[in-house]
């Protein structure tokens, strides 16, 4: 179906600006261009032989190549998944390229200044800043403000490699780390061999695993106790090689008492042909830390007819570990063809809090099973989930998740909100919660919801005097705020670039 | 796990015979081929996850002691009773099977009766309801069943119909399989009532015409050692009504599946169910898919649990809305009410959603006795057992609202208030 036929479906009461801001997001992709640019490859394919050379590329110790052949010793025996409610023709491992990086990348930069001026053309253009002067691009106004820019710290990833991270000697100062995990392997092996798979081991799923034996890089970060840090951090990944799988590997330290907003960005020129992401992100909270997590999700998405589009396969989870420890997961999916995630937490420490907020969208031929699990080991442990689901054209939005409270869970609570809206009458809207409550004085509550506004709030505001059309503004305003209200500013505004600020006016 | 992917030859169907005796026969060698393709179930297949089905299919039954005293339920409803004992019809304890509006005929004495309504169906809709999902235990009873009533309706008869279910063997298998038929414009309250064996297997295909209702009230037998499954089969036409309440007290393991296919338009479909589980022997599962496959119908399930000392609940609950089933208003929700820190509830309410002027919403909690109801009860002088059963029977009585009769509505309400007076803890 087209996109005019599917605004010609939309039936009353969904309001314009939706249709507007879903044929923005959906119609065209603003990061579709390829940078051109000699890369080294990899020989196609996957084998022990594969795994080797990607650690040797990245220099690593010895250790490290036990763990990811370990991983892909498991690998090899394990089969792909096929619970999610997402459809696509069988990958074929044998035909991707595990490794990419431009060849002017193979001796490292000593500096942002010596990286080739093509990446940092490319991320430039991509809005991401990496001179350290820059404010992150979208901030409307901020030059004028008197008092110094909010910093941002950036670490660029470029298919399999990172590009450089700015602000490094300032965050040093603090005795933050932020770094690539390349670059951390080498420089802090005994963080790294402490916590690296100790959230997301390495046998933990299909493709966890896959991603533990060929990870090439991604961001690192400690925190050391008691540190707010400074700045906000953020890793932007750009996919940019044909046929060339992504497997990027975080890990986050937040250490006793202190605090972290990390951000996530993501895009992909368009093509005709499939691409698999397949990322880990683990995040370890100790006592009382307090760790951010924000993405905004724009894969390429395929075009109109479905062809082409990333595979986005990823495995997120934070452990809070120490009591207090507090973890906010944020995302605004938008992007990709097929999208497998659950940004989980492990509510370890008592007291500790989780909260999942995410914004979906998904159309034309989109399909996106993405959802949260909140683990509840620990006594009084919280935990809120709000997810909102927006489906269009022949798009599939699946909710998925977990809320176990465990027999010592003592007091713990839950709240989880999905609600779904459904534009047209060929896409689908589902919702797949596991709810295991083996306590009684936790309190667990479900609901979800798949309409276009709920009657009654439109009801009660009609009463008011207000019109259908201000009615439902108003209420999805509301509404849709509870999740972008949960960004971080500076990615509240680029996510209200790309959902256009007229999600206001959608989700119900 | 799909049906393909599992291991064709389940080695506990080897020398699975299906029994001879007329045209059930074709009915029973297609099911029984169609189980040994999906396998029994095993506790790793995605649809048990929260059920060990391992009691309801090793290979014979585990031993239930039969429950010896109870006053008869619904006494003082007037009804036209038919009783089955240990799975097989008892002539001698059942009234004529006569009811105006309504054939009865029985499962055993079929043979080649020429039943052109029933021969279209048995088998036929607990065929349907393996897809999308397999459920291989309603197989098993297509193709081994040899009791069980044929029930045509074809007015509105002014009593009910009572299936009666009594025990008396400890080690007694029984396998049931009713198929009932209302016509158009027809209507039939069906009572099904009591324990069929030490473990037992029921099925019930409904198939009801255009403007056909049918009220399906069921409490289930209370012998403590008992296993069950049972599965209700239903496709529903154009106006028609199907509701159906089930209330379990006690029993080692319940699973009840509904599997209703909403196929024509202006439709209600109501299911429900309440349950009392006491015990961490206790174990008790809800499965219901009910499908829309027609505009402006209307699917409500409201199943509550009260769960105590390490009784296991289990809510799997799933609206599915078709493409171009407009208009469709699905609910659903289930609770349950902790009362001690042993007990869980393990649900999963789902909803597959492909038509987009809908509104379906489910919703689900868990927690314990809300302590400022309590409070409120306690400071006005009601003593705490009884400011807690008190408590319970009205969160359980939500559910029983959803039972139209008042009468039958009243005789389960007295029975859970006599069950909690002498089970207090």
């Amino acid at each position: 179906m087209s996109l005019e036929e599917v605004v010609d479906n939309v039936k009353e009461g969904v309001d314009q600006d939706t249709v507007d801001a879903v044929r923005e997001v959906g119609g065209k992709y603003k990061y579709g261009w390829e940078t051109e640019i000699e890369m080294d490859y990899a020989p196609k394919g996957l084998s022990e032989d594969i795994v080797r050379l990607i650690s040797e590329k990245n220099g690593e110790p010895e250790w490290m190549l036990e763990w990811r052949l370990e991983a892909y010793a498991r690998w090899v025996k394990m089969t792909e998944p096929t619970w999610a409610m997402v459809h696509y023709p069988q990958i074929d491992f044998q035909d991707l390229y595990y490794y990419a990086s431009p060849k002017s990348m193979a001796e490292k930069p000593k500096s942002l200044d010596d990286v080739d001026p093509k990446l940092l053309e490319t991320y430039k253009k991509l809005g991401i800043p990496l001179k350290e002067q820059m404010i992150l691009a979208g901030v409307e106004g901020a030059e004028e403000l008197t008092e110094a820019p909010r910093k941002v710290a950036v670490d660029a990833v470029f298919d399999s490699v990172s590009v450089g991270t700015t602000f490094q000697a300032e965050l040093k100062s603090k005795g933050v780390i932020f770094c690539s995990i390349s670059e951390a392997i080498k420089e802090h092996p005994e963080l790294v061999k402490k916590y690296l798979g100790s959230v997301v081991p390495q046998s933990d799923n299909f493709y966890a695993t896959l991603n533990s034996a060929v990870f090439s890089d991604g961001s690192f970060v400690y925190i050391p106790p008691g540190v707010r840090c400074p700045m906000e951090l953020s890793t932007y990944f750009r996919i940019n090689a044909e046929n060339t799988g992504q497997f990027e590997r975080t890990l986050i330290i937040a250490d006793k008492e202190s605090y972290v907003s990390y951000l996530e960005g993501c895009t992909a020129p368009m093509r005709d042909t499939n691409q698999l992401h397949a990322a880990v992100v683990e995040l370890v909270l100790l006592e009382d830390a307090e760790i951010k997590y924000s993405t905004v999700q724009n894969w390429y998405p395929g075009d109109e007819e479905g062809k082409g589009g990333i595979y986005n396969f990823v495995t997120k989870r934070a452990d809070c570990r120490g009591d207090r420890s507090k973890v906010m997961w944020t995302q605004v999916e938008t992007g990709s063809a097929v999208t497998w995630k659950y940004p989980s937490c492990i509510l370890r420490g008592d007291d500790s809090q989780g909260e999942f907020y995410s914004i979906a969208i998904a159309n034309h031929f989109q399909q996106a099973d993405t959802g949260t699990k909140m683990i509840h080991l620990g006594k009084r442990t919280k935990s809120r989930i709000v997810s909102k689901g927006i489906s269009a054209g022949k798009a599939q939005n699946t909710y998925r998740g977990l809320v176990s409270m465990h027999p010592k869970a003592k007091d713990s609570r839950n709240y989880t909100q999905c609600d779904s809206l459904l534009i047209g009458d060929k896409c689908g809207a589902h919702t797949v919660p596991y709810i295991e409550v083996k306590n009684n004085s936790s309190r667990v509550e479900h609901e979800a919801t798949t309409s276009k506004v709920d009657d009654d709030q439109v009801f009660y505001c009609r009463q008011r005097g207000m019109d259908e059309e201000a009615a439902v503004a108003l209420i999805v305003n509301g509404f849709a705020k509870e999740v972008l209200q949960a960004l971080p500013m500076e990615f509240a505004m680029e996510a209200q670039q790309l959902v256009a600020i007229s999600l206001e006016g959608s989700v119900g | 796990m799909t049906v393909a992917s599992k291991i064709a030859a389940d080695p506990r169907l080897d020398g699975l015979t299906v029994p001879a005796g007329g045209w059930p026969t074709a009915a029973r060698s297609s099911a029984l081929m169609r189980l040994q393709t999906m396998g029994l179930p095993v506790k790793r297949d995605e649809y048990w996850r929260y059920t060990d089905p391992s009691a309801l299919v090793c290979e014979a039954p585990l031993p239930c002691d039969p429950l010896q005293t109870s006053t008869p339920i619904f006494g003082t409803v007037d009804k036209t009773r038919l009783v089955f004992v240990d799975g097989v019809f008892d002539a001698d304890q059942s009234d004529a099977p006569e009811l105006a509006g309504v054939e009865i005929t029985r499962l055993f004495e079929v043979n080649d009766l020429d039943l052109h309504w029933a021969q279209g169906l048995y088998g036929k809709l607990e065929e349907a309801g393996q897809s999308p999902v397999a459920r291989p235990l309603a197989a098993l009873n297509t193709a081994q069943a040899t009791e069980g009533m044929l029930v045509r309706v074809t007015g509105k008869p002014e009593k009910p119909l009572h299936i009666s279910y009594r025990q008396s063997s400890k080690t007694s298998e029984a396998i049931l399989h009713h198929v009932i038929k209302v016509e158009a414009g027809a209507e039939l309250t069906l009572l099904e009532t009591g324990t069929p064996g030490a473990r037992s297997n029921v099925v019930l295909e409904v198939d009801i015409a255009d403007g056909g209702t049918l009220h399906h009230v069921r409490p289930q037998g209370r012998a403590h050692g008992r296993h069950v499954a049972t599965h209700l089969f239903a496709r529903v036409a154009t106006e028609a009504t199907l509701k159906s309440f089930t209330l379990s007290l006690n029993g080692q393991l319940t699973r009840n599946e509904i599997v209703t296919e909403i196929v024509g338009d202006d439709a209600a479909v109501h299911v429900g169910g309440a349950c009392v589980g006491d015990g961490d022997a206790f174990h008790h599962d809800d499965t219901v898919f009910i499908t829309h496959d027609a505009v402006n119908c209307e699917s409500r399930q409201v199943f509550k649990k009260v769960l105590r000392n390490g009784a296991t609940g289990v809510f799997q609950g799933k609206i599915l809305v078709k493409a171009g089933a407009q208009k469709t208003d699905g609910y659903q929700i289930s609770q349950a009410l902790l009362l001690d820190g042993d007990s869980q509830f393990l649900a999963k309410p789902e909803l597959e959603i492909y038509a987009d002027d809908v509104a379906c919403s489910h919703g689900s909690t868990s927690g314990a006795i809300d302590e400022d109801a309590m409070f409120y009860l306690r400071s006005r002088g009601v003593p705490e057992k009884e400011a807690q059963n008190l408590l319970v029977i009205a969160f359980l009585g939500e559910a029983l609202d959803e039972i139209e009769n008042e009468d039958l509505a009243a005789d389960l309400q007295s029975r859970l208030e006599a069950w909690f007076s002498r089970h207090s803890t």
